[in-house]
């Protein structure tokens, strides 16, 4: 499938998985391919911290849009621009558009959010949703990607507009809850990505996951993205000594070892990989992306670009009808 | 540092009262808190492990069929004993509010209003709460050794410890107090802008939202000072010497920069952490240098050994930067022992792996 036509599936995709799984690094990589494939992306993050602008070489996100890269260049790459939505912030804003400014200040500041979002619970989640949805009708951008909440939270934060619907009948907030409704289970707008790893408990809380908000929420389903994978070694399944004749050269006193028990630890890995991967597949009929494990423990621009262009390769050997 | 880091964890498990587990999300904890009571029990221990959202699995083996708030027994080949329990947020917030009312109706009044009933799955920080008040509990009111707690995977390390007291401070709430309470004196006049502030809030969200809360505050009238109390003997617990923190992380750098955070925010609560768990660390194979074996697999590019050489030097650099990245953690929060557990072959859901585990820690 072509990534440009992938990308402009729907204008919003949410991205979601459970703690650990590589979440934010999955959401970095899908703006870097977007932006590869000419697509201008905003990021928003919704829990704050995270390291999605270091990945880009950038300082911390803020309330305010940054751009994390330019885009333009020879091959017409899209601009990358990433922003937080807290809920504090969504509420001034949502005060301020329907001209009640002057409640605002005190309504943040008393604490009585925090009464009245337990007296209407899921009011923050919609909140952000609400200006999620104000960015995807402004069309700030051709993509917009929503770093979710971790899993237990991403049901409760995309279930929010449906219990609204019931707790507030009434008013602005019965209207913004119908709204986002709207736009999230218009699958023309919005798509979730599911991230895991293949790993037992990430793959059994994706496939929870999936079915709850498809069923729940009525959210429609993008091909799901397995984080993590090892890469396939050639030799991999040589024995050391043997390899090392072949090569016609010796190896030093231990050296057989400690290359045989690397490469049995790559290949039993491998093969638990490669069960999850199997179990998901035939636990949820999605068509699933893989991205590779990048051996290092951080994550920067030049790995990002590493990512993007296994998605996209991923991506084009998707088939059309997706 | 490592060759300590057994004994000194082993000291936590049988010496202290309390351990809490914390660490952000996707990092093992629950499995570590299981594993520290398991050792426990092994030690001939009673102890009880408290989980929050353990994966269904572990549940199962663990005899976590449903919230029941209490204890069950898991039968292992130990001389102490093993207890686990799945938090319900609701059950223990109940208990609170039926312990603290003054007459059973006030109680009853309270536990029917449909405020109070978001309470438990809506405000921020009740989870947090509830895990620290069960763990209260059953410190006091039962004969267990030790209790271990799992903690909600949250960012912010103070969210937990300064739960028991945002919480109270929320319950007597001053916009509300002002409505519940009128025709105090001067309070009159304020009284009248509260009102007025909360007719345009309801406008917004509407009235019966508002009015839900105003009964709820209304019915709760009495009660802020028990609660007070007793989140203020939650807190004196958590810095009490019998209560040893574990900081539980994975070698990833954004996973290790919040471990730090938390060990940090720990810290201005003058409280430190115990021992530090990293979980899913990658073994490290022989002693040579990621960029010499590279050099290596790139001289044998094309052939067998050439690709045996690529497969340790990737294996080599990832362990060493996991350390690079640890070593500052494990400055922070010296002289806690740290202990490495290697990524293991397959998920922990049952005892067996649990003993597995707990021989790899200890």
């Amino acid at each position: 499938m072509d990534p440009a036509r992938f990308f402009a599936a729907s204008r919003l995709v949410i991205v979601a998985g459970k703690g650990g799984v590589g979440k934010t690094v999955v959401t970095a990589t899908l703006a870097r391919a977007a932006a590869r494939a000419g697509l201008s992306t905003l990021v928003v993050e919704v829990e704050g911290k995270s390291g999605l602008a270091t990945m880009y070489g950038q300082q911390q996100l803020d309330y305010d849009e940054i751009t994390l890269s330019a885009g333009g260049g020879p091959a017409g790459e899209g601009e990358v621009k990433a922003r937080t939505i807290t809920p504090d912030e969504a509420l001034l804003d949502y005060l301020h558009d329907h001209g009640l400014s002057r409640i605002s200040k005190r309504l943040v500041s008393s604490g009585a959010l925090d009464v009245v979002a337990t007296a209407a619970p899921g009011i923050k989640d919609i909140l952000i949703l609400g200006k999620v949805k104000q960015l995807e009708r402004s069309g700030v951008s051709d993509l917009l990607l929503l770093d979710a909440p971790a899993a237990g939270h991403a049901i409760t934060f995309l279930q929010s507009a449906r219990a609204l619907l019931d707790t507030v009948r009434v008013g602005p907030i019965n209207a913004q809850a119908r709204e986002v409704l709207e736009m999230l289970t218009d699958h023309e707008r919005c798509r979730l990505v599911l991230v895991t790893l293949p790993e037992e408990t990430p793959v059994n809380e994706l496939v929870d996951t999936a079915f709850s908000l498809e069923d729940r929420v009525g959210v429609g389903l993008a091909p799901v993205v397995v984080n993590g994978l090892y890469d396939h070694v050639p030799g991999i399944d040589a024995q050391p000594e043997t390899a090392a004749e072949a090569a016609g050269t010796t190896l030093r006193a231990g050296e057989a070892e400690v290359l045989a028990t690397a490469a049995e630890f790559r290949r039993d890995r491998t093969e638990l990989q490669a069960t999850q991967v199997s179990r998901l597949a035939e636990m949820l009929p999605l068509p699933q992306l893989k991205l590779p494990f990048v051996f290092t423990t951080e994550i920067g621009p030049a790995e990002l670009d590493l990512l993007a262009d296994r998605l996209l390769a991923e991506i084009e050997a998707l088939p059309e009808a997706v | 540092m490592t060759a300590d880091a057994a004994p000194m964890l082993r000291e936590l498990v049988e010496q202290r009262r309390i351990l809490v587990c914390c660490g952000s999300g996707g990092v093992g904890k629950t499995t570590t808190a299981a594993v520290l009571a398991m050792e426990a029990a092994r030690a001939g221990r009673r102890a009880v492990v408290v989980t929050i959202d353990p994966a269904k699995r572990l549940a199962d083996a663990l005899g976590l069929e449903g919230l029941t708030g209490t204890p069950s027994k898991i039968d292992g080949p130990w001389p102490g004993e093993l207890w686990a329990l799945m938090l319900d947020t609701k059950s223990t917030f109940d208990d609170l509010v039926v312990a603290n009312a003054a007459t059973p109706e006030q109680g009853q009044r309270i536990l029917s209003n449909r405020f109070y009933r978001n309470i438990s799955g809506a405000l921020s920080g009740t989870q947090e709460y509830m895990a620290m008040e069960k763990l209260y509990e059953l410190h006091q009111q039962t004969d267990f050794d030790l209790v271990v707690v799992d903690t909600p995977p949250t960012r912010n390390a103070l969210d937990f410890i300064d739960a028991p007291r945002r919480l109270s401070r929320f319950l007597d709430h001053r916009l509300f107090r002002m409505i519940t309470s009128p025709g105090r004196g001067v309070l009159k006049a304020v009284n009248v802008a509260a009102q007025t502030f909360l007719r345009t809030v309801s406008r917004v969200v509407g009235a019966e939202v508002i009015d839900d809360a105003v009964a709820f505050f209304q019915a709760f009238e009495g009660m802020e000072e028990g609660f007070r109390e007793r989140a203020d003997a939650v807190v004196g617990l958590l810095s009490d010497d019998d209560t040893a923190f574990v900081l539980v992380a994975s070698p990833r750098r954004d996973t290790i920069a919040e471990a730090r955070y938390f060990a940090e925010k720990l810290g201005e609560a003058d409280i430190s952490v115990r021992a530090l768990i990293v979980n899913r660390m990658h073994p490290s194979f022989g002693d040579g240098l990621a960029e010499a074996t590279r050099e290596r697999s790139e001289t044998l590019a094309g052939t067998d050994l050439g690709g045996l050489y690529a497969n340790l030097a990737e294996f080599q650099l990832v362990a060493s930067r996991e350390e690079e990245h640890l070593a500052g953690l494990a400055a922070a929060v010296a002289p806690a022992p740290v202990v490495r557990v290697p990524f293991l072959s397959s998920d922990v859901h049952d005892v067996a792996g649990l003993t597995e585990l707990a021989d790899l820690m200890l």
